[in-house]
Formats: C-alpha cells, sequence, structure tokens
C-alpha cells in the first residue's frame, strides 16, 4: 500500500471522519489509520483526538502508533495535533493523572473557574489570538473564532512554545508549537472557512517554524 | 469569552426538510443539504437534524443525508429523533454527526444518556426535552411536565427534575424545547428557560417559538440560554442568520461574525 500524503493517526480516540472529510475540502490526501508502518511512511501526520487521556495513552502504547509518532517527530516531519492530540504531546496530564509523550514541555490541568456561570467543559466558538506568528497559523484574524470542545487546558513551561491564546474567565494557551510540531485545543475540522484555511496552511507546512 | 451559538434545526422526513407547528401538520419545505449549506455559509454556528421519518427504512435515509451534509458543512452537526441505543448514536457518528440528541428513549430508559455518554463522550450526548407548562403540583413541583414520543405523550414528570437527573447521568447538553411555545412565532419560553438555565452548569439550548430577532436576544440575555435555535424564521427566508447575528451583535450579545 502506498504511503498517503497525511495520516491521520487512529488510536481510538474519537471519530476521525470529520478530520478526514475537512482535509478533502482543501485537497489534502489524508488516509485514517493505526498502522504504525503507514504512520511512519506518510509525509505529514495529523494527530487528532477527543476522549480521555489515560485511555488514549494506552491506546498508543499497545498499538506502537505512540513510538511512530515519536520517530515521526524526531525525524523532522510535520506533525498537527488537535484537541486531546495536543494535550497528550505534554508530560503530564491531570485527566488519569496520565504520564503523557512530553513532546513539548509541560502539563494539562482541569479548568477551575470562580465564576459559577461558566461552564466546563469550555464548549462553543471563542477567540484564538496569536501571540507568536507561525506559518500554520498565519491567516488567523482578530475577529476569527474558533470551535472548542475541551474540560482540560495546557499549561506548557515554556513561554516560547505558546503560539495562541483565548479567554474563558482566564486567559489559556489555545495553540501551541515546537519545530516541527503545532497543535491547536480547538478543532479546525469543525470551525468553518478558518479551520479549513489552517489545514490548508498545514498541508503546506514545511516543518519549520 | 464563548460566543452565544445560533443553531438551526432542521426536521428531516423522508429526506425531505419538513416543519411543524406545534408537533403537527408537518409539511415539506425543500431539501435539507441545500439548507445547511447555505446556513453555513451564512455564519451558521451548529446545525441540528431532527429525524422525523416514521417509515421503517428510516435509518438509512437519515444516515444519507447526515453523510451527504458533513461532506460539505465543517461546523458541529447534531442529530436527533429516535436515537434508542448506541449502536444507532454510532452509527450517526460515522455518518459524520458531532453530537446525538436523546429525547424520549432516554425518558423511557435513563440509563441510555450514562451508556452513549460512555460510548462518545458527555460532550457529545444532548438531552433533549419537550416539556409543557402544567399546573404546580406535589408531583411537578416545576410547573413544567416533560411529554414524549413528539409531544402526544405526556410522563407526569417534572422537567426540572429529568433535567437534574440528566446531567447526573453524563448529558453535555441540554435542548429546552416549549411545546407550547413551537411553531407559534411569539418567543422562547423565557421563565422554562432561565429556570433550566440557572439549575443546570451544562449548557442549555432554548427552542420553539422564535419568530423575531429580539426573541433569540430575549431568551440569550434574560433566558439565560447559550444557544439559540432557530427554525421557520430561516427556513421560510423571513429572516437570515446573518441578519440574526448581527441583529445579537448589534444589541451587545457576543456571538460570531466573522466567517
Amino acid at each position: 500500500m502506498p504511503a498517503p500524503p497525511v495520516a491521520i493517526v487512529d488510536y481510538d480516540a474519537g471519530n476521525l471522519m470529520s478530520v478526514r472529510r475537512a482535509c478533502r475540502e482543501v485537497g489534502l490526501d489524508a488516509e485514517i489509520s493505526s498502522d504504525p508502518q503507514v504512520v511512519r511512511a506518510a509525509d505529514r501526520i495529523i494527530f487528532p483526538g477527543v476522549g480521555a487521556a489515560g485511555s488514549a495513552m494506552r491506546s498508543l502504547r499497545c498499538s506502537g502508533v505512540g513510538a511512530a509518532l515519536m520517530d515521526a517527530y524526531r525525524g523532522g516531519k510535520p506533525i498537527l495535533g488537535i484537541c486531546l492530540g495536543l494535550q497528550i504531546s505534554l508530560e503530564h496530564s491531570e485527566e488519569n493523572d496520565t504520564q503523557t509523550l512530553g513532546l513539548v514541555p509541560g502539563e494539562v490541568r482541569r479548568f477551575r473557574l470562580n465564576d459559577p456561570a461558566l461552564k466546563v467543559p469550555h464548549m462553543g466558538w471563542n477567540a484564538v489570538r496569536v501571540v507568536r506568528s507561525h506559518p500554520v497559523l498565519a491567516d488567523i484574524a482578530t475577529d476569527d473564532e474558533f470551535y472548542f470542545v475541551h474540560a482540560y487546558r495546557p499549561v506548557p513551561t515554556r513561554t516560547e512554545d505558546v503560539l495562541a491564546v483565548s479567554t474563558y474567565e482566564g486567559e489559556f494557551c489555545s495553540a501551541l508549537g515546537r519545530a516541527n510540531y503545532v497543535a491547536t485545543q480547538f478543532h479546525p475540522e469543525k470551525s468553518g472557512r478558518v479551520g479549513l484555511k489552517l489545514l490548508e496552511r498545514f498541508g503546506a507546512w514545511d516543518g519549520h517554524a | 469569552m464563548l460566543s452565544k451559538r445560533v443553531i438551526a434545526c432542521l426536521d428531516v422526513r423522508d429526506g425531505h426538510l419538513a416543519k411543524s407547528i406545534k408537533f403537527v401538520n408537518t409539511r415539506n419545505i425543500g431539501d435539507p443539504v441545500a439548507k445547511a449549506r447555505e446556513y453555513y455559509t451564512d455564519g451558521l454556528d451548529e446545525l441540528v437534524f431532527y429525524d422525523i421519518t416514521a417509515s421503517s427504512d428510516r435509518r438509512k435515509i437519515i444516515l444519507d443525508v447526515v453523510e451527504a451534509v458533513a461532506e460539505q458543512v465543517f461546523i458541529p452537526l447534531s442529530v436527533g429523533g429516535g436515537v434508542a441505543s448506541v449502536a444507532d448514536a454510532t452509527d450517526l457518528r460515522l455518518a459524520g454527526a458531532e453530537k446525538i440528541n436523546v429525547n424520549s428513549a432516554a425518558v423511557r430508559r435513563p440509563a441510555l444518556i450514562a451508556e452513549c455518554a460512555d460510548a462518545i463522550g458527555n460532550q457529545n450526548v444532548v438531552l433533549s426535552m419537550d416539556i409543557r407548562q402544567v399546573g404546580v403540583s406535589e408531583e411537578m413541583p416545576s410547573g413544567y411536565e416533560i411529554v414524549i414520543d413528539g409531544g402526544r405523550k405526556p410522563m407526569a414528570m417534572d422537567a426540572l427534575a429529568w433535567a437534574l437527573e440528566g446531567e447526573r447521568l453524563g448529558a453535555g447538553e441540554l435542548v429546552v424545547n416549549s411545546i407550547d411555545a413551537d411553531g407559534t412565532r411569539e418567543g422562547y419560553e423565557l421563565k422554562l428557560t432561565r429556570m433550566l438555565s440557572e439549575a443546570v452548569r451544562i449548557p442549555v439550548i432554548a427552542s420553539g417559538g422564535a419568530g423575531e430577532p429580539s426573541h433569540l436576544y430575549d431568551v440569550l440575555t434574560e433566558g439565560k440560554a447559550d444557544a439559540a435555535l432557530v427554525a421557520s424564521m430561516v427556513h421560510y427566508g423571513d429572516y437570515t442568520v446573518s441578519g440574526l447575528k448581527r441583529y445579537l451583535h448589534e444589541r451587545g450579545v457576543k456571538v460570531r461574525m466573522s466567517w
């Protein structure tokens, strides 16, 4: 089987069809796969996911796809993490007290809000403010909003890894990146035109920030 | 901060778009895929399909519609109508639905909510409630009653108690649909929406009765809803999604204005 240009990593972490549909809409030939060989062979990788950190990490370890992802990262391939994919790229998650991949220094904490009217999960459309320019985020304008669904937020250790922030009571990191890895807490595949633009940018990215 | 959402509801019967008044007299008003696409490009925040097909091959019909829409509409899609098992929910998810609405089957068997939450995540399980006003009684202290089977079967079950139970069982969102207001175009049931929104910690979508832009404003402010569901007012072309959002934005309601 020839390697797809884009591999969407399947590790039992939710419905990936919407990611593939959105990729195809912007002309990216993407295949969903849980096969470490396919992930290793792809030109670029999307690492999506919804669900819980604990079961996601177990699945990544058992299938060997976690190791393939790490190899791809070390090999300099462009990788896009989405939602849970972003969260388990940090070192530790408060969700199920889980040790995660450690691609980016930092941890994941649950939202703890003072305002009782604010609901958790943080679900819906919110603005994303780019704080560090990046080729994949280049089209995001001030008024653009993206679709979020999450109860935990990423807290990278190093400020230079934070690419964008959003506000929910306080500010939180809504996009991060390091070298050939970039990730969004929001769902570009469900964020209309601006989300599709981001996927298109990722498809053209050479992996250099 | 989060924007308030404008959600369009498309009732689908036999693959066509239908609209009912007070839950009866449904009639065909167009192609759901074309309407979905139109609203998406006009700034809609989320789309709900409600399957009201009665025929035995209903599942295939709605799955085809959801799949066709998911190919071209890149905002959250929610589907409801007759979801009675995790298998129903999973099939709809594979076809492209993000969220699954449960209603009558969850009233009959509340464990359905927990089962779906386990299988597809709490945030994707929407408890849709059809509610009518009744007198305050010992049985129904909130003065609102749950009705199932498309508005036909009153359950002598308190709406507030059921909302709290649904949240406890793992629902990630509530649709509060007032049967009294449905199709009247006279405004949402503000008192009911506010009561439920203040009682739960999950988002509340107000449904039933929207006829004018001010109705959306009222339910998103006074009614404390997180999202407003519209149907007839956009289906018949009286208003557009972008026009509604501009109206809300001009009056200080935070809505997504870039698409």
